[in-house]
């Protein structure tokens, strides 16, 4: 007889339900109840970075857009670092940037985005290796049993994508577009767009590479 | 149960997550499941820093009644319903206290019903009750809040389908890996076998581990009940040799 090792087993998730934006965005919900709300300003005055905007819309296997859906995104600062004390590289911390925030789509539109700046490269799990810029990215919504994540990937960093371990680890060279971002100005201002299909739409529409992280 | 296996470590990954562990995306049963799952599997990637680590939150942030739902939207008096304290302690999956996690709850009023626009049940509303709060966890991993005990309500899944009585909970812990959200259920309630949301679970150790149990040792004379809930989120491993 052998004894295995065990550990104690994760907590189960459950779906984040329609009402999600009660918890997690109230005044979306409808009312007014923390002095300090959580939200979807990343950059503040003083944040170091370019600029950018990063929006979409999210939708499900029959091309309907889902308005009830929860948006969080954890990023690493303009040098390519989080402010989280595992990362432990020798770049600085920036103090006005916590790389981190939550929006609810919008109830009419769909729409989600966030203001926030362009994230630096930070490194791979194998030493030498380098991430392309990206912004992580997790879904929570009604019929949602888990929360989804994928990752964002910009446009006009070719050269890196091209070298990003994480991408280059999607065997299906063909899903990898799912994953970069649009680039557009508006406003003179850097505007990024990701749609995310949690299944292949009608429209054609391909659907997103979802990671188990 | 188990005492810690490995060392403390701030700077491992995380052990792999065990899907068996947890609904799986598609889940005929809970109809909105359908158009909102996947088809194709999900990518594993070893974790990176962009994994293992998260949003540090500070005590500063949180207002002193954001723990309590008893009073923080109450108006002009107490909200209807059962008083009841909720706590516990967030470890991960090698025994370790999990510090300083945000764990945010929302939840319906006594009548079952939710302070939100979309919420339309003829249950009705309670002015001096929001249904929303959170805090943050100690050095022990321990958490506690108090509120109304939630009514269940029915929802549009079959025709006669009822949610038995749950709040919802959020946590952001130490790696972004370990996000997650879950519901916690209250022992006894006979709802519990019939939920369409909950038999998603295919795993009855694993449903027997959103439910909370009734504390009668930590009730409050006069006062208010007490459930106790535990959750676990991801262990992160040692980091025995620098790469």
């Amino acid at each position: 007889m052998s004894t295995q090792i065990t550990f104690l087993p994760e907590t189960a998730s459950q779906t984040g339900g329609p009402y999600v934006h009660i918890g997690l965005a109230p005044k979306q919900a409808g009312f007014d109840i923390f002095e300090n709300n959580f939200d979807n300003q990343l950059a503040k005055p003083e944040t170091k970075g370019e600029r950018i905007r990063l929006e979409g819309q999210v939708y499900d296997g029959s091309g309907t857009v889902l308005r009830d859906v929860l948006v969080e995104i954890w990023q690493a600062n303009a040098a390519g670092k989080y402010a989280h004390p595992a990362d432990t590289q020798d770049k600085p911390i920036d103090p006005a940037f916590r790389g981190w925030g939550r929006t609810g789509a919008d109830f009419d539109t769909g729409f989600y985005s966030f203001e926030t700046i362009k994230p630096g490269a930070v490194p791979g799990a194998r030493p030498g290796t380098t991430q392309a810029p990206h912004i992580c990215l997790v879904l929570f919504a009604r019929g949602l049993n888990l929360g989804l994540h994928t990752r964002v990937y910009f446009e006009d960093e070719k050269e890196a994508n091209a070298k990003d371990p994480i991408i280059n680890g999607i065997e299906w060279e063909i899903r990898r577009d799912t994953l970069i971002a649009r680039r557009e100005e508006r406003d003179g201002k850097a505007v990024y767009r990701f749609d995310i299909r949690i299944q292949d739409t009608p429209d054609g529409g391909k659907e997103t590479v979802f990671f188990d992280v | 149960m188990s005492n810690p296996l490995l060392p403390p470590s701030t700077t491992g990954v995380f052990v792999q997550r065990d899907s068996d562990a947890h609904p799986p995306a598609y889940t005929p049963g809970y109809k909105t499941s359908v158009l909102r799952s996947p088809r194709k599997a999900l990518i594993s990637n070893v974790g990176t820093l962009s994994e293992i680590t998260s949003p540090v939150f500070r005590p500063q942030e949180l207002g002193p009644k954001d723990n309590d739902l008893i009073t923080n939207f109450a108006k002009d008096g107490l909200p209807i319903g059962e008083r009841v304290i909720v706590h516990g302690f967030l470890r991960d999956q090698f025994g370790r206290p999990v510090k300083n996690a945000l764990i945010e709850v929302w939840q319906a009023n006594a009548s079952g019903r939710y302070r939100h626009k979309n919420d339309t049940y003829i249950g009705s509303l309670d002015p001096n009750f929001g249904g929303c709060g959170r805090m943050l966890t100690d050095e022990n991993g321990y958490y506690m809040f108090r509120t109304i005990k939630p009514g269940p309500y029915p929802w549009r899944n079959r025709i006669n389908d009822w949610r038995p009585s749950h709040i919802h909970f959020s946590i952001l812990a130490d790696g972004w890996a370990q996000r997650l959200i879950t519901q916690q259920y209250f022992e006894g309630d006979t709802l519990i076998p019939h939920c369409p949301i909950l038999k998603t679970i295919n795993n009855e150790e694993q449903v027997r581990g959103l439910i909370a149990m009734q504390d009668i040792g930590n009730f409050i004379a006069l006062d208010s009940r007490c459930y106790r809930f535990d959750i676990t989120v991801r262990g992160r491993t040692a980091t025995w040799f620098e790469n």
